[in-house]
């Protein structure tokens, strides 16, 4: 177990310097970064000054060096908009980010998993058409759509939420909501997959053989080979919403990390762009990581592999 | 050994609804087994052993509808037996063992974890008491290095010894009736004979009643008290192993033990006996003697209800038209 978990940094490492050099690469490839600094107005005597301010005119394996020595250290330069550095920027943001993300993860979790659970034991059965039905319904339906209606329906018809901002849990529910449904119908369909498969497994009728009671055959026979795959898709899903929430952040004006990339984005904001992609890239890599380990644990085949 | 036998079934009927109609798998079985004794029920494939057995444990797939004048386990009925009685009695006085030890185990689990659940389900006892009982049955079952094995998971051992693994979780609580589904089909030759004996000792040892399913007439030879002969989902013939070998009287077990050699008597080189035709369609009503298609002492009458015959010996019955199992003049007039 230990050979497997070093194994698997050693690649997660490997994986996050490959990413960080791709992300520093793209300073370059947007243009001269330092026109962009400089402005629509500036002659080349200023941007020349600013590609000597900036360090631009040095070998790029150089910058790269300086740039990752620094990134390492939590030191991702200076936001060229908010003059602010970019570390504690992201910081601030951050925190609502993984707010969103964990309880939008949870969200998908606690409602597709014993969905896809109960539909896998009574397959056929109405809540295993109506779990169809949630989970057609959530992958047709566009984030942005269903945020909109939920707005709609309970911050100005209902008026029990607040339909923007982040200063209280309330104004989390909607945009949970929204994230964890975007992300509930693989994982319920993917649960409910595993199960059937899992059920008719010789070893569940081994199971029940033993006098195992049906409660136990599901959960402690069933469900812990069913959710093997579930712990991979949910990895993937959760760097998603740390990364990606950018459409619900800007619907409901949380003011996370996904909006800070869309906002940087169009203020050509390098070093912040950087700096976010970095950090994305960086919590897919974890959680593929903690997800490898996770399954290592509960599959005793994959450690040996 | 009392008189009251410890499993007793009356007309086990199982039908399985089919696209094309019900498939009348198992039709009217009704044996006794009493404490000690090993049953072998023989048949080729697809003649309902296996239903059989997972019918008496109370395992079968939801759609398959069972029904039966009576399956009475040691004076409880195991047809009005609620959920929560069966399981009392599933691992801890009726188990079973499976055709194939390769996935009978679950993968995410050890071995330790799995014997001991079976303790732990029926019996007030600590976790350490449980693997200790563990490590006892896996020596007993003749898996050296016993105590290191409870660590292992199922995809670290061989087929044969997931297989001794599976005789000792059935085991565990020592229970009155093991019923054993083809044991030994899925394993090496050389170990087929191997897990057979451990299997025999273990039940004479704990003097435990056995269900054991086969379609070796070789395997029956050697360790039956009793044979049923099942063909398409009936019993054809039934009785002592010794009447059953000595005088098979139904055509179709005639022609099994014909399908044997027998060193000695066989001679080198010689066709051994097949029985030609293919078993009939279980699907929609089933009339009369199942095997007549196949066989070459049908006469008209076979394709009638069929009478129940007991002869000489009275455990030895018959089910054919021919009291003896065979075609006479006056029979057929």
């Amino acid at each position: 177990m230990l050979r497997f978990i070093l194994k698997r940094l050693g690649l997660a490492i490997l994986v996050a310097f490959t990413v960080s050099f791709i992300s520093f690469s793209l300073l370059f490839l947007a243009g001269d970064p330092a026109i962009a600094i400089a402005g629509e107005n500036a002659n080349a005597e200023d941007i020349a000054a600013i590609r000597e301010l900036y360090g631009f005119d040095r070998p790029m394996l150089v910058q790269y060096a300086e740039w990752l020595w620094n990134a390492l250290r939590f030191d991702f330069g200076q936001s060229y908009y908010f003059r602010l550095p970019v570390a504690d920027l992201i910081a601030e943001r951050l925190s609502v980010t993984m707010t969103l993300g964990v309880c939008g993860i949870l969200f998908a979790l606690l409602t597709a998993v014993p969905l896809g659970v109960i539909a896998a034991i009574r397959p056929n059965s109405l809540i295993d058409r109506i779990a169809l039905f949630l989970s057609v319904a959530g992958q047709a339906m566009p984030s942005f759509w269903f945020g909109l209606i939920l707005i709609v329906v309970f911050a100005i018809q209902l008026g029990w939420l607040p339909a923007s901002g982040a200063s209280s849990w309330r104004h989390f529910i909607m945009p949970t909501v929204v994230l964890g449904y975007y992300a509930m119908p693989a994982i319920m369909r993917l649960t409910r997959a595993g199960m059937l498969e899992v059920l008719s497994a010789d070893y569940i009728r081994t199971a029940r053989a033993k006098g195992a009671s049906e409660g136990r055959v599901m959960f402690k026979h069933a469900l812990r080979n069913a959710i093997i795959p579930v712990v991979s898709l949910a990895a993937v899903q959760m760097g998603f919403m740390l990364g990606g929430s950018i459409v619900v952040e800007s619907i409901f004006a949380l003011h996370g990390a996904g909006f800070l990339a869309w906002e940087s984005i169009g203020r050509n904001d390098l070093p912040t762009v950087q700096a976010l992609i970095l950090v994305f890239a960086l919590f897919y890599i974890i959680f593929t990581f903690l997800a490898d380990v996770l399954n290592a644990w509960l599959d005793p085949r994959m450690r040996s592999s | 050994m009392s008189n009251d036998p410890i499993l007793s079934v009356r007309d086990l009927t199982l039908d399985i609804p089919t696209a094309g109609g019900t498939l009348h798998a198992v039709r009217g079985i009704d044996f006794d087994l009493h404490r000690g004794e090993t049953l072998c029920i023989v048949g080729e494939s697809g003649s309902g052993k296996s239903l059989t057995s997972l019918a008496l444990m109370g395992l079968l797939a939801p759609k398959i509808q069972r029904s039966a004048a009576r399956i009475d386990f040691d004076g409880t009925d195991l047809l009005k037996a609620s959920r929560r009685q069966l399981r009392h009695l599933r691992g801890a006085r009726m188990s079973m063992i499976f055709q194939e030890p390769m996935t009978s185990l679950n993968p995410a689990y050890t071995i330790g974890d799995q014997l001991a659940e079976t303790l732990l389900l029926h019996r007030k006892v600590s976790r350490a008491q449980a693997r200790a009982r563990a490590v006892e049955l896996l020596e007993k079952v003749g898996i050296t290095a016993a105590e290191s094995r409870l660590s292992q998971f199922p995809h670290q051992l061989s087929g044969g010894l997931r297989q001794r693994v599976m005789i000792a979780m059935a085991l565990m609580c020592e229970p009155e009736l093991i019923i054993a589904d083809e044991p030994t089909t899925a394993l090496d030759v050389t170990i087929q004979a191997q897990i057979l004996r451990l299997l025999v000792d273990l039940q004479r040892e704990m003097n435990m009643a056995m269900i054991l399913i086969t379609h070796d007439l070789g395997v029956v030879a050697r360790v039956a008290d009793k044979v049923a002969v099942m063909y398409a989902g009936e019993l054809v013939e039934t009785g002592s192993a010794k009447a059953i070998f000595r005088q098979p009287a139904h055509p179709y077990t005639r022609g099994l033990i014909n399908c044997i050699p027998v060193p000695g008597r066989t001679e080198r080189g010689a066709r051994l006996g097949t029985i030609p035709g293919i078993v009939p369609s279980l699907v929609g009503e089933v009339n009369g003697c199942p095997f007549r298609g196949r066989c070459d002492q049908a006469v008209d009458a076979c394709a009638n209800a069929i009478p129940l015959h007991q002869l000489d010996d009275d455990t030895h019955e018959l089910r054919c038209v021919h009291p003896d199992g065979h075609r006479h003049e006056e029979v057929t007039a």
